[in-house]
Formats: C-alpha cells, structure tokens, sequence
C-alpha cells in the first residue's frame, strides 16, 4: 500500500466541483418576489381579502404538496417552493371574492391532479394554477363575479356586500371601449381578476425576473406582440391605437405573458420553440376574445399551446456544434 | 477579430489567490512516483529496474507507436518498479525513486547554441521533442510529436492556447510572466516545424500581465499576434478556442487538423524551448496549488513524481478538504489517495472545502433549459440526460452524445443539481459498449 501521510474523508464524485447559486429554491423566491408589487396593487384596489386569499391558496398548495408526497412515501418537494408558486399564481386567477372553499378545491386540483398525478414538479404537462382556474369554471358564478375596485372588502369572512361589474374586456368583448379608461387599465383600477388587473405593477415584476434572468424576453415578447399587431390590424373599436393598448393591458394579458406562458415545465426549451410558443399563444388569445363565447382568452391559449411543448421542441432543435454544413468547412 | 463561441458559463474565477504568487522552488520530495503513462497513447516499457542508480533526466521508461518517453525528475535510486495509485482513479506501471538530493544531471542533457539551433531542421526538432517527452500540458497530454508530424502540411493555422478558463488556475498566466522568452521561443520552433510564418496567442482578458509581459518579447512587426478573448469558460477549450480565433468548426468526431488548425499549450511552448535550447527532458512542470480553502495558495516548480500530499503540505489548508482534485473544478478529477504523484498534465492541484457541497439527494429537473442554453456544443443535455436515465443508446447516439465535451457548464448551472455529466460519462461508456466490435 502507497504511504499515506494524512487521512481525509475525501468525497469523490463527477465533476464540475462547484454550482452556481441559483437553484430552483432562488428561482421559485425570484418569482414569488415577482408577485409582491401586484399582490400590494391588489390588497390596494380590492382589500385585505386578496392577501388572505393569496396566503391561503400557498397554504393549501403547500398542505396538499406535502401530503400527497407524504402518503406516497416519497421524497418531499415542498422546500423548493415551487407549491408556493402555483398556489400564489392560482390565487391571482380568480376573482377576489371567490369562496374560500372553492380555492382549496382548485389548490386541491392543480396540485394533486395536474402535478403530482403526472410525477410531481416538472413532469406536467399542463400549467397547474391555469388548469386549476379552467377546472374552477365548474362554479362559473363565483368565477365570474367581479368586483367594483376601491370598494375595499372589509369583511374576509363575507363577500355579500361587495358591488359586481363587468370588467372593460367585456366590454371590448362586446367591440366597444365606451367606459374604459385606458390609464385606468394600465394602473390596474379595473374590475378583474386578483391579480391581473394592473399592468403596470406586473410589468415591474417582470422587469425583475428578466433582470435576474429567471424568465427570457422570448416568450412574452412573441406572446406580447403577435396580440399588438393582430389587434392593431383588425380594429373593434374607436381607433388602432387605444384599441391595442386596451387590449395588452387588459384582462390577464401581463400575467399571462410574463408569469403563465414562462412556466419552464410547460412551455419549450428550445429557443425557436419559445417564440413559435409565444405567437400561438397570441394568436389563439386574440381568436378567443374576438369570436369565443368568453370575454378572456389568455389561459385557455396558454393551456392549449402547453399541449403543443414537445411539438415546438421538435421544431426549434439546435444544430450542434460542428455538424456537417456547408459553412462550417471552410475552403 | 474574435469569434464568439455559444454558450458557456461565467463561474467566479478566484484567480486572484494565486495569480500574484510568482512561481516558487519546491523543497524536492525524498520519493518520486514516476508513471509510466502520462500521455495519451501505448504506455511506456520501464527501461531500468530496482536498485539501479538514475541521474535527473535520464530516460526511465519509452514505448513504440503514440508514446511519449518518461524521464527521471531527480537523480536517485530505483526503489521499487510496480503498480502504484495514479490521478486517473486506477493504478498504473510506476517507477519510484529515493532522490538522493543531489540532481545530478544525465550526460545526455547538452544545451545547444541559438547557431546550433537555428542549423536544425524541422525533422530534427521533433525528434528532440520526442525525446524530451513532451505532450500537451494542458491537460489532454497529447503526444507533441504526433500532433506536428500529422499536422505538417495540413496545417495553416498555429494557435497558442493560453486562455487557461478554469477557475482558481494561473499556471499558464504565470508561464507568460515568468517565462515569456521560452514561450515565445517555443512558438518560433513550432512554427518552423509547420513551417508557418504566422501564429496567434489566444488569451481570455483576465490576464492583462501575462499579455504584456509577452508583447514586450515581440518584436514590432512580429509573426506572432497575441489575440485577446472574452474570459467566458470554457473559452481554453480547443474546439472553442479555434471557433474563436478562426470561426471554424472542428467537425463532430474531427481533429483540429481537419479545419487547418493545430493548437499547443503555452506551457508546452515553454517545455520545447527548454528541451530545444537547454536539452532539458519534461521533467518539471509549474502547478498552481489554491482553492478556497487553501491558506497560502501557490505557483510551484514541481518534479514530475512529487506527491499530492506534499502540495497540500506546502500550501496548508484551513479545513479538513471536502474534495481534493487533479485541475480544476470544472473538469478536475476528485482524488481518494493523496499519495498520486503529480504528472506532465497536472496543471493545478485544487482544494475545495465542504461549502462546496451542492448535489441534491433526489434532484428534480425543472424543464428550465439552462443546460441547452450553455452547452457549447449546442446539444441537448436534458435530452441526453433522459436517455442516458433510460439506457437508451440508440437516443443517446441521436441526440450526439459522444460530441459532449465533459466541460460541466451544464451540471454547473442546473438549478436541479442534477449531475449530468456524470451521466453523460456513463452514457459515453454503453454507447461504446454497445457498438460492435471493430474488425
């Protein structure tokens, strides 16, 4: 035997011997720290509900999270925060005033049915707080009830007082922009969703996860434009430009973009594949609210272009390093 | 110009720890292992036996085919010819000499006059790189020789490959400060081997001494260019590094000689020099000795032969070492037995401590794409991680697995943790496995 000096506990394993910092635990916070200026613009226009609303549906994800995983005897996935997530995002898809029972249900569904049914995180196929909203529409009612901003639900136990509109995408549902004050819309004091309402404060949460590369430009860019040109080619209402603008910023267009279509687990992974994902989603949004029977189509376009991943993927292979083309032998 | 290659990643570069630590004398060790293989290619024969009495660079050990000859670092006595633990993991056919600390020279080392030089001829000076041993020592320890003679001809593009991208490494920085007559003598001769009348030094940006140090050897009007690169891992890679400097793609499974290229570490400049001028054998090499828990990280002079545990000696370290690698920590190998000897391609010797711990016990891939977006080859490593789970090696062999260069920036920024080259490491293997057998 060689001559040993000293004796260490040597650990031996593949390289790379170092990790960058990010994790999926930092991307999981990067996007829950996304989520905070929109959460406050909703807590502003619509109350302390929201917050409850959005405490609780992370609560329930994070519960179902655990148990399932739990009862399965497999390993547990609820530090990595990605229940968190989901459970936030559901919340900001449903209308504030939506029973606190029924949000459980749909925590319930995205969590169990969508995700773990499929494998647990990263194996759906499906954004679960989208399919969870789609599955929620089983209590229409309550899922399309919105209420009036600034009228501050004060009680969090009963909705009963609140006042209900329509929101301006029925309006433009309809192919008018009468009531619809564009600057509203862009700050957010529309009638919505909890979270989808302000434009701006989302676009601030974007502005971090870009930053932060947690999220490329691909997708929402492609998402973002295609809806831009589609709508300012084909006008409803009184001119092209406010008739687009109304249209981005309205319904969960922003949320949609930067936070849903930008799921890594659903949506591609190849660079073509993103944009090609993100002028689907564009262009079945702008289909849905034109001819569909709902005012909104920014979760049903995301969902039915998930179904499309592998396809895209497919489509928006890389061509490897030194594979046999015309250019890459040269003389 | 400079091309930019795809991908890569940019890990912390924690070179300062030793780029200011000009290289230091090493208090010889009083036992050298010397392996017989330290190349790429048939093992050397060992050409003395116990008991023998050896002088320093005096060959030791020699083979026919791609070989490389081995030299004996220090004068001495054979001690012991036998099977002895190396960095690769395995054990390997090893002299081991009780160096009597005298370093007395062999008569074969005659140093020759720049007249006696310039006199060579391009066949002559390969022989004497042949005979010093000499092979790539940047790692991939590829026989000099072969390289030059299956390069003549071929060749219209000298590249010299100082952009040393691993982290915590500054061997080669400071070869080109410490050294830069020998490199920039080194690149003459190959030159005149290839018979090109241009060379390019190819350095990444974080090595503006090295830089200067070596255009203060060249002439104005100089057939050397230094050409300087973004510092981006893994821009020392060959592939990358002649896409960089030419945009050309070495073509999967190719050599660089198929694009016209032929790329030396500047180390290896410095060792033909020493070999040309001097008749000085590869006996030596400079290692830097750092880590994050290194507590006076250093430039050694090292005798081929010298321990890993003599190093961590010299520089000391301020915690038990959680892993101790032969090079970098992006494609360093881990060591179990700090008794493996340092040999001609061992660039550093990096000590990390446990806040360097990061896999996770079930890691769970999150679709991200991360991998695809640093791999530098272009490929798929999610893909290829699937396939690999499932031993699928039609799928592997679709997907090019085997043109995965081992760099790590995939592993290194999967959020996951999941260790993908490992994987890839053990899908190269069922692939090569399942091929059948060549007639």
């Amino acid at each position: 035997m060689a001559q040993m000096k000293y004796f260490y506990e040597l650990t031996i394993s593949s390289s790379p011997h170092i990790h960058s910092k990010t994790t999926t635990a930092t991307i999981m916070r990067d996007v829950l720290i996304a989520l905070v200026p929109a959460l406050c613009g909703s807590v502003y226009f619509f109350g302390l509900r929201a917050l409850i609303m959005v405490l609780l549906s992370c609560a329930g994800c994070v519960f179902f999270e655990w148990a399932y995983r739990r009862l399965l005897r497999l390993d547990s996935t609820v530090h990595d925060g990605s229940a968190l997530v989901t459970g936030a995002l559901l919340a900001f898809v449903c209308p504030v005033t939506l029973p606190y029972w029924c949000l459980l249900i749909g925590d319930f569904f995205a969590i169990v049915v969508v995700k773990q049914l499929f494998g647990g995180i990263g194996r759906n196929f499906m954004n679960p707080a989208l399919a969870a909203r789609a599955f929620l529409f089983s209590w229409a009612a309550y899922m399309s009830s919105w209420v009036v901003p600034g009228f501050n639900l004060t009680g969090a136990w009963s909705t009963a007082d609140a006042v209900t509109a329509a929101t301006p995408l029925a309006a433009m549902h309809q192919g008018s922009l009468e009531g619809v004050n564009l600057l509203s819309l862009f700050l957010g004091n529309v009638g919505g969703s909890l979270g989808e309402t302000s434009a701006l404060l989302l676009l601030l949460g974007a502005a971090y996860l870009l930053i932060r590369r947690v999220i490329s430009i691909r997708i929402p860019a492609a998402y973002l434009l295609t809806v831009a040109v589609l709508t300012f080619l084909f006008p409803r209402g009184n001119d092209r430009l406010t008739w687009m603008a109304a249209q981005l910023c309205g319904g969960g267009l922003m949320l949609g973009a930067f936070f849903m279509a930008t799921d890594y687990v659903t949506s591609p992974i190849t660079k073509w594949g993103q944009v090609l994902f993100g002028i689907g989603c564009g262009v079945i949004t702008v289909v849905i609210r034109y001819f569909g029977s709902y005012a909104e189509g920014v979760s049903y376009a995301i969902l039915v272009m998930n179904a499309c991943v592998a396809l895209l993927d497919r489509v928006g292979r890389p061509v490897k390093f030194g594979a046999p083309k015309k250019e890459a032998v040269s003389k | 110009m400079a091309f930019a290659f795809f991908g890569g990643v940019h890990p912390k570069g924690n070179k300062q720890y030793a780029s200011g630590r000009p290289v230091a004398a090493f208090p010889e060790p009083d036992t050298l292992v010397i392996p017989m293989s330290q190349h790429i290619g048939a093992p050397c024969t060992p050409l003395v036996h116990k008991g023998e009495r050896v002088l320093l660079g005096q060959k030791i050990g020699d083979g026919a085919g791609l070989c490389a000859p081995v030299h004996a670092s220090v004068s001495g006595t054979v001690k012991a010819v036998e099977m002895r633990p190396h960095a690769g993991g395995t054990t390997m056919l090893s002299v081991v000499i009780e160096n009597d600390h005298l370093d007395a020279p062999s008569p074969d080392i005659q140093p020759r006059t720049t007249a006696q030089v310039d006199a060579l001829t391009g066949e002559e000076l390969m022989a004497i790189i042949r005979e010093a041993g000499i092979v790539g020592m940047g790692g991939a320890t590829f026989p000099t020789q072969a390289k030059l003679s299956s390069g003549i001809g071929k060749v219209d593009t000298l590249i010299i490959n100082s952009s040393e991208c691993e982290p915590y490494i500054v061997a080669d920085d400071r070869v080109c400060r410490q050294y830069p007559k020998e490199v920039i003598g080194g690149v003459e001769i190959l030159m005149k081997i290839l018979a090109l009348d241009h060379a390019t030094i190819a350095m990444e940006s974080n090595k503006p001494q090295a830089a200067i140090c070596l255009q203060n050897y060249l002439a104005p009007g100089s057939r050397i260019s230094i050409l300087r690169l973004p510092t981006r891992y893994p821009q020392g890679a060959e592939k990358q590094l002649i896409y960089a400097v030419t945009g050309r793609q070495v073509p999967s499974g190719g050599l660089p000689a198929a694009v016209g290229c032929a790329v030396f570490n500047v180390a290896t400049c410095k060792a033909i020099y020493d070999a040309v001028y001097g008749g000085m054998p590869l006996i030596r090499r400079i290692v830097t000795v750092s880590g994050d828990i290194a507590m006076e990280p250093k430039n050694l002079l090292v005798p081929v032969g010298t321990s890993f545990n003599d190093l961590l000696e010299a520089v000391g370290h301020s915690e038990n070492p959680y892993k101790v690698l032969s090079g970098g920590p992006m494609m360093g190998v881990a060591q179990f037995d700090l008794s493996v000897p340092v040999t001609k391609g061992t660039n550093a010797v990096t000590i990390l401590g446990s806040k360097n711990r990061f896999l996770a016990p079930t890691p769970h891939c999150i679709r991200c794409g991360r991998c695809m977006d640093v791999c530098p080859m272009r490929l798929q490593p999610l893909q290829m991680y699937r396939a690999q789970r499932r031993s699928d090696v039609e799928e592997m062999k679709r997907l090019s697995l085997l043109d995965c260069i081992e760099c790590g920036c995939c592993a290194y920024t999967c959020p996951a943790t999941i260790p993908l080259v490992q994987a890839f490491r053990a899908g190269k293997q069922q692939i090569r496995s399942a091929a059948p057998p060549r007639k």
